[in-house]
């Protein structure tokens, strides 16, 4: 478990990281906190000519404030948001779900970009980022562009990065007021990757009712008008009039076929709900 | 007892190293020259080869198994009747026989580069097809592993006591118990440096052993050598769990490139090689019934075990360790009249099945704990009253078992009390009636078990395999300044013996443990030992020592007679003096004066000074009984199938305790792993043989937020055959947790009418075993729970 002899490379800037990224003539891959990537060139499931660290570069730990949002460089680790240096306009939520991020070790080398890119159905940052509406920006050759972080995620260990793109930011807005958030994670033990994911927004000012139903075979499931589950969600326990058989049936429809898989991602789902409105 | 001595509760004194992380493991070990390994191993479970053969380039860095000229396979056959043999090839060269099997070994200036020719290596084989359930496996018609046995059994065991007379029992109780296959995962994997000392003319070993002496017998055998030309060494363990037993193939194949390369070569065993390819252990399956009166008393137990062993017979244990030795152990801490069992080693396209902590006593205490919960559910009590009205009775002590086993002294009954009192079964029973607020179910469980341990030849010779345990050797020897060296042949891998064995010394000289140095893990320094195994250092080390210290005393006396112009029968050693009459003198003196001194002395001296080497055996072998009760309290989520454990207590009996805290931490550590058996390990395989985890992502070990402090209780009950009345407690621990737990997750599920009898217990087994209840009707109305 020793990777191939690779060359290493830890650009200053954006544009020497695409640069090095662009070179079609050898393998390269990126590595931000290295704790997804370190395991696979380890045990060589890639193989890669050269390695650029792009943890150097200052632009990709910055946190701007732009009035209704944060602009969240994509080396920013979970262990930045755990213990609030990246402020926290999430009521908890973000800082929250960071610290349930594996173990401490892991979150402080482990980046919100890397999680993003890596795309692993069961992380945490896609199913959270996704309720709470954030978006991703990319560059590379050919400029930069923009979606949200349901679009960036195509599929279970596969983002929608073009040949030499990088991921530079990650925009999360700021809730409103009154706005209401519940996350609820089933794992097996203390840093484990989930079985089952729920994530649940609610934030009037905003007009914004999100729901997602995280860890399951590929891409979470976002269902971006969660009333549809809850009512109108004004009473004073919504989850109360959780819609199970709905649920249930929306994750049919998206091909979860095994009936306890159902279950507990109905139950996560319910679970994030209830706690968004504690007794 | 004294601040020091046996009874005391002394720091341990290797913790100074460990916890500044200045051990010396064998990856620590760096020499000048010295080049890495890799192997080349077997995807495939089962397949003949055709070839394995090295390009030009690297083949002056290839060991390929037509290389090994002259190199035996390794061959560990028990003597029981009927065993049929296996021989594990070094490089496999016709078949392999399970997937990670070694096929060649590749050598290059560092691991990498090692891994890079390996990767080179041309590897053709023809699959066949894998054996990988043991039941299907004793079938006719199964493909074969051994094609020369004409089945897949490596030994089939049968006994019966007066069987027949518990049929007519009106409890009849009938279930499949089953513990998955695990890997023992010690934090340091396996790992082994060699080289040949062309001074010595031997060839040295490092290995993280936990019985040096016995892989130095097995690699003579298998390389041709004297063992004068072998030393092996045992550095600091990182933990062995019986995995550090064994001896590997690779240790073979490392001592004979060393002594052909002129160089010193090292093999670190990375986590994949471990978990697919090292540590398989506890695959146990149970077909039970039990057969009682209506008041819960015990008539008889009927079973059918099987074991997967695996493709090989490891060495020394080797492959029936486990199911033969279910058939003696499966009545555990009970007495009743009628037994029948049967019990198959089977041969599968595994990794071979190792002993590990709790060796056949934890899939037994789980076959036997749960049907006693399934006979007390059945006759409507609580399961610890059909215990106790079952448990073997302190005025039977000591007392002979319906297998013959001798259960040397305890109260079991009272073990068990006092669990049920810590757990506070009462208020339990009222706060399973009220239900809890967030809808978990909560369950109550508890098991009882016996651990024989230090069981030595009487028992061993029975089973007749490579090792069997005779007289325990220490070696006591005072330096010129008063200070001892204690030199045995077991060797530490966790269990503290650089503390305890001082203490036991200290107790009978006095002697400062601080002056106390414990030199093990080394043939060329250590009296020959069967090593650290089966409960039975602190019974076997601790009494050699001991014996050796009460020798020392004779001796040291003789020389303070001398010195005080006196006669020996007149003096005490205490306090580390000899007291006379007329005055005293220190041990410092009296050491001080036979090494720098002769010239004090006068000619008719015991010419054998201060130095002494001695065996030990207990004044009965059939082995220690330590015992313990364990009570837990678990919470079960119904809608998500989590466990979490509330309360867990202990209750044991480890006789005389040389160090509680040592004891303690025995128990802590047992524990953890038996919550894992309980809970989280598995490693399965597919029908192709493939083993489904290669990293602790997917083989789950339960971690530190996982395992619960547990309330732990001592009674000492003193072992009547042992020095200081000693039991062997290192296993322990990890018996009964799975069984435990278990009972307490089906006392969780009554409401369902369902029980959980594979471990591990995994919210899926929950939730599909919820699915499956017939009364789907839970304490609560599932709020949200789907259809
Ligand atoms: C033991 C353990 C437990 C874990 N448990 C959890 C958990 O409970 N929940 C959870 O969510 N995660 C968990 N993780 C994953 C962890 O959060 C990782 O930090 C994360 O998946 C990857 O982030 P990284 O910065 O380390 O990325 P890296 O490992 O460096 O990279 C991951 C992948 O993303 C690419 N990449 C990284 N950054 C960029 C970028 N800016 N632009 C383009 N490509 C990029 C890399 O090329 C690589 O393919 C766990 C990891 C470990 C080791």
């Amino acid at each position: 478990m020793k990777p191939v002899n690779f060359d290493y490379a830890r650009p200053k800037d954006v544009a020497g990281a695409i640069a090095l990224i662009g070179d079609e003539s050898r393998t390269v891959k990126v590595m931000a906190g290295g704790q997804s990537l370190g395991p696979m060139l380890n045990m060589r499931l890639v193989q890669p000519d050269l390695v650029v660290d792009i943890t150097g570069i200052g632009e990709l730990k910055a946190v701007t404030d732009q009035g209704d949002r944060i602009v969240v460089g994509a080396c920013v680790t979970h262990a930045d948001f755990e213990d609030l240096r990246v402020p926290d306009v999430t009521h908890g939520a973000l800082p929250s779900v960071a610290s349930g991020i594996a173990y401490r070790a892991v979150r402080n080398r482990g980046t919100i970009g890397g999680s993003l890119t890596h795309a692993d159905p069961s992380a945490d940052w896609i199913s959270i980022l996704s309720a709470i509406g954030a978006s991703v920006t990319v560059a590379g050759p050919a400029g930069s562009r923009t979606m949200s972080v349901e679009d960036y995620m195509l599929g279970a260990l596969e983002a929608d990065l073009r040949p030499g793109e990088i991921l530079v930011s990650v925009s999360i807005p700021k809730l409103g007021h009154g706005a209401r958030w519940g996350y609820y994670k089933s794992c097996r033990k203390t840093g484990e990757f989930a079985h089952a994911i729920g994530a649940f927004l609610h934030d009037p000012e905003r007009g914004a009712s999100r729901a997602v139903i995280g860890a399951t075979e590929s891409k979470p499931i976002v269902v971006a008008a969660a009333t549809a589950f809850i009512g109108d969600g004004q009473g004073d326990k919504p989850a109360k009039g959780f819609d199970a058989n709905a649920t249930a049936k929306l994750l049919e429809a998206s091909g979860m076929v095994d009936q306890i898989d159902r279950q507990t991602h109905v139950v996560a789902l319910r679970r994030a709900i209830e706690r968004a409105y504690p007794a | 007892m004294t601040e020091q001595g046996v009874g005391a509760s002394l720091l341990r004194k290797e913790d100074d190293r460990f916890l500044r992380g200045r051990g010396q493991y064998v990856g620590d070990i760096r020499l000048a020259g010295m080049k890495d390994v890799a192997f080349v191993r077997s995807p495939l479970a089962h397949a003949n080869i055709r070839s394995v053969s090295a390009h030009e380039a690297i083949r002056g860095q290839v060991v390929l198994p037509a290389d090994l000229k002259g190199v035996k396979p390794i061959v560990a056959v028990s003597g029981l009747q009927g065993f049929k043999a296996s021989e594990q090839p070094i490089l496999a060269h016709d078949k392999v026989r399970q997937v990670g099997e070694l096929l060649a070994m590749c050598v290059a200036d560092t691991r990498a580069a090692a891994e890079d020719i390996a990767a080179q290596v041309d590897v053709d084989l023809e699959e066949l097809p894998a054996v990988h359930d043991m039941l299907k496996a004793r079938e006719p018609g199964s493909a074969l592993l051994h094609e020369h046995w004409g089945d897949n059994v490596f030994l089939e065991t049968f006994v019966d006591v007066n069987f027949a007379a518990a049929l007519d029992a009106p409890i009849k109780v009938t279930r499949e118990i089953s513990t998955a296959r695990q890997n023992m995962s010690p934090m340091e994997g396996r790992g082994t440096v060699a080289y040949w000392d062309s001074r010595m003319e031997h060839l040295v070993l490092y290995t993280g052993s936990q019985m040096p002496h016995i892989v130095r017998n097995g690699l003579a055998e298998c390389l041709g050598l004297d063992q004068v030309q072998i030393r092996i060494i045992s550095p600091d363990v990182g933990g062995g769990f019986g995995y550090k037993g064994i001896l590997l193939p690779e240790d073979i194949c490392l001592g004979w490139y060393a002594m052909r390369c002129g160089h010193p070569v090292r093999w670190l065993e990375d986590r994949r090689e471990n978990l697919t390819a090292g540590t398989n252990c506890r695959e146990h399956h149970y077909r039970i019934t039990g057969y009682a009166d209506r008041d819960g008393k015990l008539r008889g137990i009927d079973c059918e075990a099987t074991v997967d062993s695996g493709a090989y017979s490891s060495y020394p244990f080797s492959a029936c360790l486990e199911a033969a030795q279910v058939a003696s152990i499966l009545p555990g801490p009970y007495d009743f009249p009628s037994y029948r069992c049967h019990t198959w080693s089977i041969a599968t396209n595994k990794c071979p099945i190792l002993p590990y902590r709790g060796v056949a006593r934890t899939g037994v205490c789980s076959a036997m704990e749960l049907i006693i919960d399934a006979i007390a559910r059945e006759c409507e009590l609580e399961p610890h009253e059909v215990r106790r009205r079952n448990l073997v009775r302190p005025e039977q002590m000591p007392f002979d078992n319906i297998t013959k086993k001798h259960f040397d002294s305890g109260n079991y009954p009272e073990a068990l009390d006092r669990a049920i009192a810590a757990i506070d079964l009462p208020s339990i029973r009222v706060r399973q009636k009220k239900g809890e607020a967030d809808g978990r179910l909560i369950g109550v469980g508890h098991s009882v078990y016996c651990e024989q341990g230090a069981h030595g030849t009487s028992v061993y010779a029975g089973w007749g395999i490579p090792m069997v345990p005779g007289h325990e050797q220490a070696t006591a020897r005072m330096t010129p300044d008063g200070g001892l060296e204690l030199r045995i042949g077991a060797h530490s891998h966790g269990q503290s013996m650089e503390t305890t064995l001082p203490q036991v010394a200290h107790e009978i000289l006095g002697i400062d443990t601080r002056k106390i140095k414990l030199v093990h893990g080394d043939t060329e320094y250590t009296p020959y030992s069967t090593g650290s195994w089966g409960s039975r250092c602190a019974v076997m080390s601790g009494g050699a020592v001991a014996t050796a210290s009460r020798e020392l005393a004779g001796l040291i006396k003789k020389i303070g007679a001398h010195l005080l112009q006196t006669e020996v029968d007149s003096l005490e050693l205490s306090g580390g003096q000899v007291h006379g009459a007329n005055g005293s003198v220190t041990i410092e003196e009296i050491a001080h004066t036979w090494y720098r001194r002769p010239q004090d002395l006068p000619a008719g001296v015991d010419p054998r000074g201060l130095e002494v080497t001695i065996g030990y055996k207990p004044q009965r072998d059939s082995g220690t009984f330590s015992y313990a009760a364990h009570a837990v309290v678990v919470a079960v989520d119904p809608e998500m199938g989590d466990i979490e454990i509330l309360d867990y207590v202990i209750v044991e009996d480890g006789g005389k305790l040389i160090n509680p805290m040592v004891v303690d931490g025995q128990i802590y550590g047992g524990l953890a792993q038996g919550i894992g058996t309980a809970l989280y390990e598995e490693m399965n395989f597919d029908a192709s043989g493939q083993p489904l985890a290669s990293t602790f992502a997917d083989y789950l070990l339960p971690g530190p937020t996982e395992v619960p402090a547990p309330r732990l209780d001592h009674m000492e009950t003193l072992a009547p055959y042992t020095e200081f009345g000693v039991k062997g407690i290192g296993e322990g621990g990890a018996i009964a947790p799975p069984a435990a737990i278990s009972n307490a997750v089906n006392d969780a599920l009554r409401g369902y009418g369902v029980e959980l009898l594979r471990s591990p217990i995994t919210p899926r087994r929950v939730l599909e075993a919820i699915q499956r209840s017939q009364h789907n009707q839970p304490a609560r109305q599932l709020q949200g729970a789907v259809a």
